[in-house]
Order: structure tokens, then sequence, then C-alpha cells
């Protein structure tokens, strides 16, 4: 099958790749940009592991066509840091002990970010159904909730 | 999991999109992806050309022209929660899209695309029986609207017909005396419903002057509830005629037997969404 070209922004640079209509966003960012934050878990677009940013919305990424993504403005977890440290959003998560074993992370951290924009205010009922397309296999869903808390808290406050 | 191969186009128009279903032999269209391309991957289907209709204009949007409202059949599950306009003249449909799936894939997934795929396990389809919905079809002879009532024919089976187009679904406002009721059971967020029905009312003080009832993943496709409808209509309900609906219910499920239970269980659960949705539409219909 004829590859395609596709360009996009990542993170806030533009990026250019050459695809098959098949080839899935996270392989993508995985195996052909080498940003390897986005996980790859279910493959069916229910854990949540692969969640990227796009155009202003959380999405799964291993549900997504790359060559669907022309154009678009894609935000990795990779992008969340800078030189001047870690997100607030991710130091809430090591403050709170947020993660166990970590896999679910990025994409946790991916959907928090995209969700303290939609509802910067919050309650427990609101973080846990705003984050009800991520899991947790470690089930640490209370710290994860606490961290959600934590970040939303300190976003308002910076 | 990757999808086998296939072509991929991304449609510039609804006619170019019926174009390029006649001119490539078992084409798929291609919307928010969240059921066909997991299909894709796990070979439940391997089309071999995906027409994407992401993008067209004209097929997004939700508006509101006298007492019917439109929405575009490309417009997500999230712009369906978002709409001032459905929150106001429609609610079920707000409450119904908060029941669907989880938050990134309701940023995607979509009202046509949830109802054309014909899965009875998807929310709307029974949302739309309740609401006595209409649908928008275009196809190379034009444009036709038929009734969300007989459209769904079996599993992954609609009345659309070859290289047509579902663009829009027009739904009644809502009117003083309607109320209305959605209930699914279902094992987690993200899963399809055990069961779920969809309750339309409209009151007569309180007399049921009409309802229907819709019921969520309890047959091959989304159903009516004909015969416990006839029970209530122009009546006052309690108890006793509950009992009896719920019967009527049971009596009209004929569900496949999964993971989420066998067919008394869904049976059963399908009477009680139905119990708990009727007497929340009554509920507030007074309001």
């Amino acid at each position: 099958m004829a590859k395609q070209a596709v360009s996009f922004t990542l993170n806030g640079k533009t990026v250019d790749v050459l695809v098959e209509p098949r080839e899935l966003l996270i392989h993508t960012l995985r195996e052909n940009l080498n940003q390897t934050g986005a996980h790859i878990g279910c493959e069916t677009s229910h854990c949540g592991v692969c969640t990227v940013d796009i155009d202003g919305e959380s999405v799964k990424s291993c549900t997504l066509l790359t060559v669907q993504t022309a154009g678009s403005d894609v935000k990795s977890v990779e992008g969340m840091a800078t030189a001047d440290g870690l997100h607030v959003i991710q130091q809430a998560f090591v403050d709170e002990h947020g993660l166990q074993c970590g896999f679910c992370t990025p994409g946790m951290l991916m959907r928090a970010y995209r969700f303290l924009q939609e509802n910067p205010d919050p309650n427990d009922e609101e973080i846990r159904w705003g984050m009800s397309g991520n899991l947790c296999r470690c089930t640490g869903y209370q710290n994860i909730i606490n961290a959600v808390r934590t970040a939303a808290k300190n976003l308002q406050q910076a | 999991m990757i999808p086998s191969c296939f072509e991929y186009h991304k449609a510039t128009s609804i006619a170019d999109a019926i174009a390029k279903l006649q001119d490539n032999e078992d084409a798929k269209l291609l919307a928010g992806g969240h059921s066909l391309l997991p299909m894709m991957k796990l070979r439940f289907s391997e089309a071999p050309y995906l027409v994407d209709i992401n993008g067209i204009e004209g097929l997004k949007g939700i508006s509101i022209d006298g007492d019917t409202i439109t929405i575009g059949a490309m417009t997500t599950e999230s712009e369906l929660i978002r709409s001032d306009i459905l929150q106001q003249y429609c609610p079920l449909l707000v409450e119904a899209a908060k029941l669907v799936a989880d938050p990134q894939v309701r940023n995607k997934g979509t009202i046509g695309g949830d109802v054309a795929h014909g899965d009875p396990g998807n929310d709307h389809p029974a949302v739309m029986l309740a609401l006595d919905a209409q649908l928008v079809i275009h196809g190379p002879d034009g444009e036709r609207m038929i009734p969300a009532n007989g459209f769904f024919l079996g599993t992954y089976w609609t009345a659309l017909e070859e290289y047509e187009i579902l663009v829009a679904i027009k739904v009644p406002a809502l009117t003083s005396g309607t109320g209305h009721g959605y209930h699914k059971l279902k094992r987690k967020t993200g899963d399809y419903a055990v069961a779920g029905s969809a309750v339309v009312v409209e009151m007569n003080g309180d007399v049921v002057r009409d309802i229907r009832i819709g019921l969520t993943n309890v047959a091959p496709m989304a159903i009516r509830a004909e015969a416990a409808e006839d029970l209530i209509r122009g009546k006052r309900v309690d108890d006793v005629l509950l009992k009896a609906v719920e019967k009527a219910i049971v009596a009209a499920c004929d569900p496949a037997v999964d993971l989420r239970g066998d067919e008394e269980y869904k049976s059963h659960m399908a009477a009680i969404m139905a119990r708990r949705s009727i007497i929340q539409a009554i509920e507030n219909a007074k309001e």
C-alpha cells in the first residue's frame, strides 16, 4: 500500500512522516518519532495509556490513524516538563504518590492536563468522571484522584 | 494490533463520499472510528477502502428550528453533552451521551456513527426510538428521511441502502407535559450496557397520554417494547401496572448470552431499567 506524507505539530514542532494509511498514531509516535511516553496497553480504546492531546481534546492514539492527524496540533507527555522542571500536574503525581508501577501514568497525566482545562476546579466525583477513560491496573486510583485534586489547586495558585 | 491494508480517502463533500463508496467495492465510512478501527484490528472487518467523513462541512452541529432539533451525524458525544440547545430542549440525549464510553472516546465517537453502526449495544438507537427521531439520509438518488422506528433491522444491519450516508438526525424539542428517562446498567465505565432503556412520556395530568420505550442490548437490535407501551397508554401508572409492564418487557427481550449475563438476567435487568426510566420520565414531565 502506498505510503502517504503526513505533517502535524508535535509538542510545538512540525513533524513530517511517511506512513501507510493503516498506521495508528501511537505507532508513529513510538516507532517513527521515538516518543515512547505514550504507551500501548489494550489497543482497543479502553485503557487510556495511549492518551495524547489533539487540537485541544484528549484522544486515544491507538484508535486514530496517523493520516487523520494531518495538520493537527498534537501534544504528548514529552511536552509537559520544561527546562525549569516538571509540570505542575507531574509534580502533583510525585507529591501524592499518584503512581505505582507507572505504566498508566503518561495517559493519566495527559488526560489530567486536558481535564483540568475543561474543569479547573473539579470536585472528586467530577475528577472520577473526567478520568474514567484511564485504567490503572495497580488500582492506585485514590492517589491518582488526590494528585489531580492537588494539581487543580496548585494550577489555580500558579 | 494493526488493521490489514486499506486505501484511505478524506472526503471533501457528501457527494464525494457517496461517489467513493460507489467506486470502491466494500468501501466503508470512517466516522469517529472507535467501533470500526477496533473491529478492523481484530479482523472482524477488513474494509479495503475507508472514506473518512471527518471534516465535511455541514455534517456537524446542533440547531433548532421551531420544535425540531437537527443534529449533524458527525456531531461527537462530547459536543452533545456540551450543547445548550440539547440541555434545554432534549436533555435525554445529553444524559444518554454521558453514559456512552469514556471522555476520550466521546471526543471522537459520533451520534451518527453510533446510530448507523447497527450495534445493539450502542446507546443512541434506543434513544432514537424513544424520541421518535427522523433520520436524514443522502444517497446516489438524493435525500430521503425515514423514521428511526423501523431503521434497526438486526445486528450491524440497518435500513441504510448501499452507498447511502446518514447525514443528520431530527428530534422533537421537549414540550410541556413531556418527560424522559434513560437508565443503563453496565459493569464498568466504558462497557456496553447489560441492559438499558430510554423512555419518553407525554402526560395529561396523571394519565400517560403516550409513551415510547426503547431497549438497549437485549435483542439483535434496539427495539421498542410496544406491548409494554400499550399497557401504559391512557393509564395512571402505579405499582400493579409497573409489575405487568415489567413482564411485558421481559417477554420482548431476546438478548445474546455473553459475559454480561444470561438471557434471564439481562431480560430482568431490562425490565428494571425500563421501570426506572418510566418513573423518571413521569416525574420530570410534571416539573
